[in-house]
């Protein structure tokens, strides 16, 4: 049980670029935080360096209110779980599990005893004799959990731990992740690519990029109101579509002059990005018009991407599956749902609205 | 019917035809490879046979040409003459305790030199490295009078020891076992610290285990090239009691006659050892190479 503060925490890798440029977080006890953000932004360095494994360049790092930078990994009382898994290849299941309790000097019994409660909630105990050679993917990835929970950490780091998985393993997983975090209570970290992981696991979201931490915030905060063009753009799926647009009496009119009823406080003139996600799209008698591009069908929804003057990325729209298709080159007319936009200045932050409040009122 | 014939015919000769000459090309392949595996194995184990030849005949020229293939009245008197003249048990004894000190030492301090160059970080890694791969360049000769030098001041002579130690770092082994610690994914290591091991621990509990094949073969490499080795067991060992094998079969020469028989059989009894567990064990050594070469 721990809470762990991350301030001003950098990593510069010998001979190397800055990686990490000063993250400053404050993960609560018992809470599940997902790390997100592209290849490459430093969510695998940032936990290197909670787990030890990295050297801390600059900031200052704690755990359980003890600041721990030159604490060793063996000391600071995390368990990884690696993507690879790096399960242990010359030890069998019962070993790899009981592994780091040994090293601890625990008692047989208790070590036997820990090993074979942690299998049986892994559904491994028929396991426990093999080499992890001869596991299936999924079976390992459940010992290298079990390996983790084994030794009761205070925190526990999760890098990727569900992405070499099949789809359907990976829900299975995750669900039982999340019911195991409901009884352990434990303080985990979890790195993932999986927007639904993120998603569906986290208390709260951490948005990574270039080594900055964009925004931090409940998987509905992030989504509902994303602090800036990027965190808009990397949450959701198809992504939000983004209309460049200028300022107009305090509203704002998109590059096919159609004037959109948003109320901003900027100065006329100004270019702005609207943010609209795809559910928030309808295909309407008039708006904006649209060339389709293509339609996906996702079985239970639609998905149409067309073009719209003055936007170079195509637009991604929900429809209802069941609804009317629109052929592909078919020209529509958009209806934007402004009470669900998001505004971004030139800087990529989000701008306040006064619209929302005033339709609320 | 006659026409289904004719229309079929051709169309399954082509696929025929292909095999045929594909196979045809792989049998000259093969037969090529054989034919040089066979010149090179008939090369190398030419004067081994001659030897056992020339150790188990009782009759006949030695030195015939062109050589016998086959013995000449086989028996095994010149084995016994081997017993009569040497104490072939205590000179085993010796080789045994020289070779074994010298592949368990070996197996220790190699991988002790290797596992930091492998894989910790530290100033002048790769001069180090560098320093210890140009050794392999000189011949191990270069080095008996520095080592006679050291092994008598330090009042080694005549000593297991003194045999043995000098021995014991060596480029080859180093340098496989650095290869094999290199193939260990660094999750493993990174695994075992966050359990809460120490570097000792990673080293003899994950490293250690991991690299058992590259182990396997430095042993069996090293086991050979102690209990063959001639020269410096002969420069360090004054007494005769204290000889191993491979040194003390050469007093079957010069005490009273030349008896190039006795001196084959002793030859045999000094390898056969060595040979049959080379057999056996041979997998092993095979296994451990790969990592290494590929
Ligand atoms: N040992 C290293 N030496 C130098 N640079 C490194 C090292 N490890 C990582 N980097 C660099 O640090 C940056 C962050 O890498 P990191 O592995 O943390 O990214 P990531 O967010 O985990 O990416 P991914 O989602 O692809 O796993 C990358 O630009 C990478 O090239
Ligand atoms: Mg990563």
């Amino acid at each position: 049980m721990a809470e762990l503060k991350l301030k001003n925490l950098q990593k510069t890798y010998e001979d190397g670029p800055t990686v990490i440029h000063g993250i400053n977080l404050d993960i609560r006890d018992g809470e599940f935080m997902v790390f997100v953000g592209p290849s490459g932004c430093g969510k695998t360095t940032t936990l290197r360096m909670i787990a030890g494994l990295e050297d801390i360049s600059g900031g200052e790092l704690s755990i359980g209110r003890q600041v721990v930078n030159d604490v060793p990994a063996a000391k600071r009382g995390v368990a990884m779980v690696f993507q690879s898994y790096a399960l242990y290849p010359h030890m069998t299941v019962r070993e790899n599990m009981g592994f780091g309790l040994k090293l601890a000097k625990k008692p047989k019994a208790e070590i036997e005893a820990a090993v074979n409660r942690a299998a049986e909630v892994l559904q491994i105990t028929h396991l426990l004799d093999r080499k992890p050679k001869a596991l299936s993917g999924g079976q390992r990835q459940r010992v290298a959990i079990g390996r983790a929970i084994v030794r009761k950490p205070d925190v526990f780091l999760f890098d990727e731990p569900l992405s070499n998985l099949d789809a359907s393993l990976r829900v299975q997983m995750r669900i039982e992740l999340a019911k195991l975090h409901k009884e352990l209570a434990t303080t985990m970290i979890y790195v993932t690519h999986d927007q639904v992981e993120a998603m569906t696991l986290g208390d709260r979201i951490a948005v990574f990029n270039g080594g900055h931490i964009e925004q931090v915030g409940t998987p509905l905060e992030l989504y509902e109101s994303p602090a800036n063009l990027f965190v808009a753009g990397f949450l959701g799926s198809p992504k939000m579509n983004f209309l460049p647009a200028k300022v107009l009496g305090g509203k704002l009119q998109l590059a096919d002059k159609a004037v959109l009823d948003i109320r901003v406080d900027r100065p006329d003139g100004e270019n702005v990005t609207i943010g609209v996600r795809p559910e928030h799209l309808r295909i309407a008698a008039s708006g904006v018009s649209a060339v389709v591009d293509i339609v996906e069908h996702l079985g239970d929804t639609q998905i149409a991407y067309v073009h719209v003057q003055g936007v170079k990325e195509a637009l991604a729209l929900k429809l209802a599956s069941g609804g009317q298709t629109p052929a592909n080159g078919s020209t529509i007319q958009l209806a934007i749902d402004t009470q669900h936009c998001h505004v971004f200045g030139a800087d990529g932050r989000a701008l306040a609205l006064r619209s929302r409040e005033a339709v609320a009122a | 019917m006659s026409e289904t014939h004719t229309m079929t015919a051709p169309v399954a000769a082509t696929p025929a035809k292909r095999i045929g000459s594909i196979s045809r090309q792989r049998l000259l392949n093969r037969t090529v490879h054989y034919l040089v595996l066979s010149a090179l194995a008939v090369i190398t184990v030419y004067p081994f046979w001659w030897t056992l030849v020339t150790a188990v005949s009782t009759a006949g020229e030695v030195y015939s040409f062109p050589p016998a293939l086959l013995p000449t009245e086989p028996g095994l008197q010149n084995f016994l003459e081997v017993f009569q003249t040497i104490d072939v048990w205590a000179f085993y004894k010796n080789s045994i305790l020289i070779s074994g000190a010298t592949v368990i030492g070996t197996l220790l301090i190699c991988s002790l030199a290797a596992y930091p160059i492998a894989r910790m970080k530290f100033a002048g890694r790769n001069w180090v490295f560098g320093a210890i791969v140009a050794t392999m360049i000189l011949p191990s000769e270069v080095n008996f009078l520095v080592n006679f030098i050291t092994v008598s001041k330090l009042g080694l002579t005549d000593t297991v020891s003194g045999v043995v130690l000098p021995n014991l770092a060596g480029a080859v082994g180093i340098f496989l076992m650095k290869q094999a610690f290199e193939a260990v994914p660094q999750d493993l290591i990174d695994a075992a610290k966050v359990d809460g091991a120490n570097e000792w621990e990673v080293f003899w509990k994950i490293m250690l285990p991991l690299a058992k094949p590259a182990l396997g073969a430095l042993a069996i490499l090293t086991l050979v090239s102690a209990w063959n080795q001639y020269i410096w067991p002969s420069i360090v060992m004054t007494s005769v009691e204290n000889f191993p094998l491979s040194v003390g079969v050469s007093y079957l020469k010069g005490t009273f006659s030349f008896k190039t028989r006795v001196v084959a059989a002793g030859a045999v009894l000094t390898v056969l050892p060595i040979l049959i567990m080379f057999l056996f064990t041979q997998r092993y050594f095979l296994r451990g190479f790969d990592g290494a070469v590929k």
